[in-house]
């Protein structure tokens, strides 16, 4: 009964939505102040009702109701709770059920906090919002319905795929798709913009702190991603440029190349057609994604079970959302003035540059990833783009984008001095270039491609403590009267600082063997000692484990024991490696089982990761230095006489 | 001409060519040995090396060649998989490039479902029936012609929903 209510539910959300995108967007353009007033409500009642529909779900994994197909394909009786619960998204249906709670409450999020906005504007926007839940519910409840029943119901489930049976897991799919579907509000945003013809600094001040937090968990999504994949898929690797990592990576690169857009738009209302083509694209790019990930147009350890049907929907609606999209900016950019002028030396120009680097990489990662299909669809052949074509075209990219990262806050708007700026980076420059020529050699091994990234690293985390400091001495106040957004900026390039220091030495220093080892067998990686002492059996509550006992030990002093194991999942033939990780915040030790080689002895791997830590922590100083800027309290204050406000700013130059 | 119909114009670009991606599998490697007669051998058997074997025994039934070897991990995470299998169809085994003492430890160890096995010990089978990856599973049928191969370890996926479908269509 349970699972019926939460289907009925998606069914009414359905009309909700239909109702509300169809009369909130007449309403505004018409004046129906009835029809407008209509979104909000609409809005919240779309999502307590998602809510109702999720929590059935959940209801059935908990009671292991496995007369539902879903529950039945992703669980099993002996699945601990925990996992029954991120079960609900661990395949394709259920991972739609929470894409739907997520956009609806992204709706609800801003009907909650748009007290500011004029009600047409809201209404434009949470009707844009309406019809792309519309399209999502389609293709839920005509090709993915997560409540289906079988009859007759088996007696116990398939299992969970084990690869999620993971904490990263629970966390992993809520973040990223926090961040995917959170664009579809900047998204909306523009949409409503193009369609109410006005287009400018309003516009971007109210999306601003919509498209950061989309930003934010985009961030934290495909970092906790990365973090996965280095310690329970067993290969050491932090980032493998797979299709679908790409396709998550995409959305960012776009994403941050509107964060930075958006603030030329909010503050010199100059880049506006640029803006608002970035806003559209980086929810396409998200819908991408999401057609790449469950159409199976593209082989990936992460593919979703495909289906056809969905991959023929899904092209569908990301056809019809993103075609009308682009349609709608053709016959408006036009129209739109070019806003205020600029310098060739100003803030304005180098963050167009930092867009043109942006889009270029975007563009190859997007070129990367599509080629083999390209060429599959050509009758060319099959091939796959691996990593080396992925570092050969990004990395070289990234080194202007890390220059650029100081340079920018220190420039003027509208026309900047090169002396004021050269001023301001002289002592960052220095401290640059002699931070990364000795680190290298403190560190033992010199290299070019070190000392650059550490170099570019120093650079920036010294500009912007430079920054810092310039900034509370000529203010004469200290680091927390300092105004959020401009702060959350300073931190998030500083993660990128951090991330950049990690990058590097890792890649530089780390040490990778996979040996045979007897009991008793010692390995040295990074100056420390593994002794391996065997391999016994342990049971899980649904899987038989093998677990290895290596001692890790220092100059003869023994530090603690490591645990790696190698489990084998009752409902799964694919034996799964969970690795032992020793670390420090500097270094990993890393050891993970292979195979069993006859005799006692097994095939270990041991790595040793300096600095690997760094690379999340600096993705964490993002996502916070973007929870620091929308947190900044100009985007809370009242705007003032909202009825004038709208009419003046037409954009009609 | 608008310059803003560009991003337009990409777009349906882009577009017609994931619809036409729909209709690809990009996993599946074409294999120029599909509807051709399997190559015919006469191999050493794993466990009894002074017997033979050569698939023209297998002639009037659905058979599958499964490409094994002890050195092969990702054979190890297919067995299970196979093994399961053999209790619908006959399965072969070529063992390859493998040395016999190791491979029939492994087959003690972790369970034996194969009919027989053939040693290829140098890979020469191997060669002619185009393996350039370890396993692959050959779908032969009752008139010696391979149906179908699978490139990579069986899943229960595939077992279930390529493999033995296939093999019930082709015993009919």
């Amino acid at each position: 009964m349970i699972p019926e209510i939460g289907h009925f539910s998606l069914i009414a959300t359905l009309f909700i939505a239909l109702a509300q995108g169809g009369l909130a967007l007449i309403g505004a353009a018409q004046g129906h102040a009835a029809w407008i007033a209509f979104a909000r409500p609409a809005a919240r009642a779309q999502f307590l009702l998602v809510v109702v529909s999720f929590a059935s779900l959940t209801w059935a994994f908990i009671a292991k109701d496995f007369s539902v197909a879903y529950v039945a394909e992703n669980s099993n009786s002996r699945l601990p709770l925990m996992y029954r619960i991120s079960a609900v998204w661990g395949g394709h249906e259920g991972s739609l059920l929470l894409w739907m709670l997520m956009q609806t409450g992204w709706a609800y999020a801003v009907s909650r906090f748009s007290r500011q906005l004029p009600d047409a504007m809201v209404a434009r926007v949470l009707g844009v919002l309406g019809l792309v839940t519309v399209g999502f519910l389609l293709f839920v409840l005509l090709t993915s319905n997560p409540f289906e029943r079988l009859t007759p119901a088996p007696i116990d489930g398939l299992d969970l795929n084990p690869l999620l049976q993971d904490v990263g897991l629970i966390f992993h799919p809520p973040l990223l798709y926090m961040g995917y579907v959170g664009f579809s509000v900047a998204f909306a945003f523009a949409i409503a913009a193009l369609l109410a013809g006005q287009l400018d600094s309003t516009w971007a001040r109210w999306s601003r702190p919509w498209a950061t937090a989309a930003w934010l968990f985009l961030t934290l999504g495909i970092a906790l991603g990365s973090w996965w994949a280095y310690y329970e898929l067993g290969w050491g690797g932090w980032w493998f440029w797979d299709p679908v990592e790409n396709s998550s990576f995409i959305p960012w690169l776009v994403g941050t190349a509107l964060i930075h857009s958006l603030a030329v738009t909010e503050k010199r209302a100059s880049f506006k057609n640029w803006t608002v083509l970035l806003a559209i694209s980086t929810f396409s790019f998200s819908l991408l994604g999401a057609f790449l990930v469950r159409s199976g147009v593209l082989t990936s350890v992460h593919a979703f079970a495909t289906d056809p049907r969905r991959g023929v929907f899904i092209l569908m609606l990301f056809s019809v959302v993103v075609g009308s999209s682009l349609f709608l900016f053709a016959l408006r950019a036009p129209k739109v003035g070019m806003g205020g002028r600029f310098a060739a030396i100003s803030r304005e120009s180098l963050l167009l540059l930092n867009n043109v680097v942006l889009a270029v990489a975007t563009g190859a990662v997007l070129l990367g990833t599509l080629y083999p299909l390209f060429i599959d669809a050509l009758g060319l052949g099959k091939l796959s783009v691996g990593p080396p074509y992925f570092n050969a075209v990004f990395i070289p990219l990234m080194i202007p984008a890390l220059i650029l990262i100081a340079v920018g806050p220190v420039a003027n708007w509208k026309t900047a001095k090169l002396g004021a700026m050269a001023k301001h980076l002289r002592l960052p420059a220095v401290v640059a270039v002699v931070v990364g020529l000795v680190t290298p050699f403190l560190l033992g091994r010199w290299s070019i491609f070190i000392a650059l990234g550490i170099t570019l690293a120093a650079w920036i985390a010294a500009s912007v403590l430079t920054g810092i400091l310039q900034r509370m001495r000529a203010t004469r106040s200290g680091l927390l009267a300092q105004p959020r957004s401009w702060l959350g900026m300073h931190m998030a390039h500083l993660g990128i600082a951090v991330f950049v220091v990690g990058v590097t030495l890792v890649t530089g220093y780390e040490t990778e063997q996979d040996i045979r080892m007897m009991p008793g067998d010692s390995v040295s990686a990074g100056g420390y000692d593994l002794t391996f002492l065997g391999v016994r059996n342990a049971q899980g509550p649904n899987y038989m484990a093998e677990v290895g006992d290596i001692e890790l030990s220092r100059n003869g002093q023994v530090l603690r024991t490591l645990h790696p194991e190698k489990r084998t999942y009752t409902s799964s033939p694919m034996p799964m490696t969970e690795a032992a990780i020793d670390a420090n915040g500097l270094r990993h030790v890393y050891a993970a089982l292979g195979e069993p080689l006859g005799d006692g002895a097994w095939s270990v791997r041991v790595y040793y990761k300096p600095f690997v830590d760094w690379i999340w922590a600096g993705c964490i100083l993002m996502a916070l230095g973007g929870l620091l800027a929308i947190s900044d309290r100009r985007y809370r204050l009242k705007r003032r006489n909202r009825r004038t406000a709208a009419p003046s700013q037409r954009t009609s130059s | 001409m608008n310059r803003f119909l560009w991003p337009l114009l990409g777009f349906l670009v882009l577009v017609g060519f994931l619809a036409f991606g729909l209709t690809l599998k990009p996993s599946e490697v074409p294999s120029p040995f599909i509807d051709k007669p399997a190559p015919g051998f006469t191999l050493p058997q794993l466990a009894a090396p002074e017997k033979t074997f050569s698939p023209e025994e297998m002639k009037g039934q659905v058979w599958l060649l499964n490409i094994w070897a002890s050195w092969c991990y990702a054979c190890l995470q297919e067995h299970p998989v196979i093994t399961d299998l053999a209790r619908s169809v006959p399965i072969v085994g070529l063992n390859y490039k493998d040395k016999r003492d190791e491979a029939v430890a492994w087959l003690e160890r972790f369970g034996n479902g194969y009919i027989v096995s053939a040693s290829d010990t140098d890979g020469r089978i191997g060669i002619n029936y185009g393996v350039y990856g370890v396993p692959e599973t050959f779908v032969i049928d009752k008139a010696g012609f391979i149906r179908y191969k699978h490139i990579g370890p069986v899943d229960e996926k595939t077992a279930r929903d390529t493999l033995l479908p296939l093999i019930r269509e082709l015993s009919r």
